[in-house]
């Protein structure tokens, strides 16, 4: 369909139009989430083809120092006179097979261990388990089974978490290693055109300049790796184990179960798939109510007190903003409290309203008390808005004798939507995170007993919270984080597709 | 009638029905306000409230007192004194180092270029994605390697070991200031490094106060990690989690005024902070989109 087709529909055939291209665009988003995996490989398998090439004419073509480094690291660099930097690229190496001889090596050949389990009854199961001896039981003197030697023998935990350490010490000693490389090489044909390498003195320096962002980036994004990359590649490895309340180091080892712990959630286990499929329900619902009530009436709200003719517009503004700034855990709890069964407004008006203890009404509740803590938050922000739209807009429109309705609707909306539209999404996915409002308020509750540890206002991440602290169900916990996640990434890709501003980042620099 | 009578009359008219639709947004928005300000002043009169309970069946408390205040630094069984300065400590350590992670990051993410630049932005993209508390207990796990077990020094770690990724606002900021200064600097042989400190940082004071405020109040308001990782430490709690135990069900009914009197104690700074520096908050928060 061309242009002239659409505008000769009328308008309800526009807002078809319109809804349907929309529903339509969801699995070319789809698609394109592949497409953009494809296309990371590809990427990845030219970055790895043309690193191959880089590498294989280094070492044909270096020289004896260089050839040398490939195998001794900074042999290159000493041999060109780069004395302190081949020692640093050397002691490195030391360093690391140092590491992967007492301790790497171990790690690595324990994560799959054949663990035989012999059960009361006599029946065995084998499984590549993570560590080989279960730490032994005994009956103490009371009759009562106890763990002995907890530190000696193998935990699950520790075996994977110094399994993923090691790999990603490996990664970073490998891009030391192809650093060497290209070091050596560099410094031997500087040698052969008759330049000197630079001191190792102005090599420091380059770092407060040319290479300034290597100074800027290294603490932070070691810790970075070390406290989040790290515990989130432990948690999704989590998610293909065993690793369960039944199954908790020190006192017993946990097993890889493949992709049992997904099957369970989707399908194979009726309760936790049951579960997951409302909560999921509940999820997206609460999202869209929570994000469009507070889109929509907070731009209203902005509107009512930049309103030409309203006075006091500071004390208007003032009223709303300190209800956003007392901290949400006490905002909350005093909602939680105000709409107790027997508290707050129902003790004052002497009714028993179960605001937050009957299903429907404390789904209502939480969307309404979301719009009071909400509210503020987008007057604020689309309060800021408003006082941008050029003023020559509404002065040619007034001229062109457009009245304050038409004004809103073909200047104030239209602009306002353009603008926030990634602030939208934003909340929108903020809202499926959203923790606070739900487990303050209800804490998931009320609780039916077909729920598996969660209740019919819990969202996917409230389970998660609950499933990792009340039940220690670590890896079921671990397969709802991928998911959230997964639903995260799309909702992001479809912002991101969208938004000029992610596509011309450098045009405002 | 002549024109210039008759356009009179629709003006008179016109303002006649301004002003009625004024009068009618006054109405609306005095009824939100109080609609917005009432669970505030419940919250004022209750930690003022002499008589015991959880709720009484009257708004206004029959007597006022401040013996609820008195309480609550002296109780035993909930030391708010100890959890404040815990707070205070996690706090205000989190924040010198948030602070200065993310100027770094944002610096060097807007002002320079470096092969892998993309890279790092989309890393960190993604990794904002996975749900803020999903690895948890990988991260008490990994606490507990490094001996810090339910340590104060544990939670410092987990509000700023990841300040990094937090770049977006400040980068924004720093891309707004010209170019042209860095180049002038240059010419004269300033060093990046000299940029960044004498430059920029002093062109920067807005997003400084911002990003030292977010990353301040962050720790105050925060209950999952601290729930999970000081779990049953009761001396190395924080505030979050202590008001938040006083309503448990054995002790709401002795400690829900006392609660009330904490929560008002710690709402009054972080409210005052908040109203003061509103309109970094919305720079930062619509830096960004009002580019697009």
């Amino acid at each position: 369909m061309d242009y002239l087709d659409y505008v000769q529909m009328t308008k309800g055939q526009k807002f078809a139009y319109k809804l349907k291209s929309f529903f339509a665009a969801i699995p070319k988003v789809i698609v394109k989430l592949f497409m953009y995996i494809g296309y990371f490989f590809k990427k990845l398998f030219t970055i790895i083809g043309t690193g191959l090439k880089g590498y294989g004419y280094r070492f044909a073509k270096g020289d004896i120092g260089t050839k040398l480094s490939f195998i001794i690291m900074g042999a290159g660099n000493m041999m060109h006179r780069q004395i302190a930097k081949g020692l640093i690229f050397l002691a490195t190496e030391v360093a690391y097979i140092w590491f992967m001889i007492s301790f790497g090596s171990v790690q690595i050949s324990k994560i799959f261990s054949m663990n035989v389990d012999v059960f009361r009854d006599g029946s065995t199961i084998v499984s590549g388990a993570l560590g080989s001896e279960p730490p032994l039981k005994q009956e103490n003197m009371l009759g009562v089974e106890e763990i002995v030697n907890l530190d000696t023998l193998d935990n699950s935990n520790k075996i994977l978490l110094f399994f993923v350490m090691t790999v990603l010490i490996s990664i970073a000693f490998f891009a030391i290693y192809i650093a060497n490389t290209k070091s050596a090489f560099a410094t031997q044909q500087q040698l052969k055109e008759g330049v000197k390498p630079a001191s190792f003195l102005a090599e420091m320096k380059d770092f407060l300049d040319e290479k300034f962002h290597v100074t800027l980036l290294t603490l932070p994004v070691l810790l970075l790796m070390l406290f989040t990359v790290l515990p989130i590649i432990f948690t999704i490895f989590m998610a293909f184990t065993n690793y369960d309340k039944e199954h908790q180091p020190p006192g017993s080892l946990y097993w890889w179960v493949g992709f049992d712990n997904f099957a369970d959630v989707f399908y194979a286990n009726p309760m936790k798939s049951e579960t997951f499929g409302k909560i999921l329900v509940w999820t997206l619902v609460w999202a869209v109510f929570a994000t469009f009530t507070n889109y929509i009436f907070g731009i209203i709200l902005a509107l009512m007190i930049n309103k030409k003719g309203i006075k006091f517009k500071g004390f208007w503004r003032t009223m709303f903003v300190i209800t956003a700034a007392v901290p949400q855990f006490v905002t909350l709890l005093i909602m939680r409290l105000l709409l107790g069964d027997n508290t707050g407004l129902n003790a004052m008006w002497g009714t028993s309203i179960p605001f937050l203890s009957d299903a429907t009404w404390a789904r209502i509740t939480v969307i309404v008390v979301n719009m009071w803590v909400g509210i503020p938050y987008t007057m604020l922000i689309s309060s800021g808005l408003l006082m941008n739209i050029p003023a020559d807009l509404y002065e040619s429109a007034r001229i062109d004798g457009a009245n304050a309705f038409q004004q809103f609707t073909k200047i104030t909306f239209p602009y306002i939507f353009f603008v926030t539209t990634p602030y939208l999404i934003t909340t929108f996915v903020g809202n499926i995170n959203n923790f606070n409002v739900i487990y303050f308020l209800t804490g998931g509750g009320p609780s039916p007993s077909n729920y598996y540890q969660a209740g019919q206002t819990d969202l996917l991440v409230t389970w998660l919270y609950k499933l990792t602290v009340n039940s220690s169900d670590f890896n079921l916990a671990a397969v709802i984080g991928i998911i959230v996640f997964v639903i995260c990434a799309i909702g992001s890709l479809i912002t991101f597709n969208n938004s000029k501003a992610a596509k011309n980042e450098e045009e405002f620099s | 009638m002549t024109q210039s009578q008759s356009s009179k009359e629709m003006a008179t008219g016109y303002a006649a029905r301004t002003k009625a639709f004024n009068i009618l947004v006054y109405v609306i928005l005095a009824v939100m306000v109080i609609v917005w300000i009432f669970p505030i002043v419940w919250l004022i009169l209750q930690s003022l409230r002499g008589e015991e309970g959880i709720s009484t069946p009257y708004f206004f408390p029959h007597e006022i007192t401040f013996k609820n205040y008195v309480r609550l630094f002296t109780d035993e069984r909930f030391p708010f004194l100890r959890w404040f300065f815990n707070t205070l400590f996690v706090a205000v350590l989190s924040c010198v180092i948030s602070t200065l992670f993310i100027l770094m990051v944002s610096y060097a993410f807007s002002r320079l270029r470096f092969k892998s630049r993309k890279t790092f932005l989309n890393f960190g993209l993604i990794l904002g994605m996975f749900p803020g508390f999903m690895s948890m207990a990988a991260t008490y796990s990994i606490m507990e390697i490094f001996g810090l077990k339910q340590q104060l020094i544990a939670l410092v770690i987990v509000y700023s070991a990841g300040a990094g990724l937090g770049y977006q606002v400040a980068k924004g900021f720093f891309d707004t200031i010209p170019r042209s200064l860095d180049e002038a600097a240059k010419i004269d042989g300033a060093t990046r490094n000299q940029i960044f400190w004498q430059i920029i940082l002093p062109l920067s004071k807005p997003i400084i106060v911002y990003t030292a405020l977010t990353t301040f109040i962050g720790p105050w308001a925060d209950y999952i990690f601290v729930s999970y990782f000081m779990k049953d430490n009761s001396d190395n709690w924080t505030v979050a989690l202590g008001l938040y135990q006083m309503l448990g069900n054995q002790t709401m009914s002795e400690y829900f005024t006392v609660f009330c009197a904490g929560a008002v104690v710690i709402a009054i700074p972080i409210t005052v902070l908040f109203v003061i520096m509103q309109r970094f908050y919305v720079e930062g928060v619509t830096g960004g989109a009002v580019k697009g």
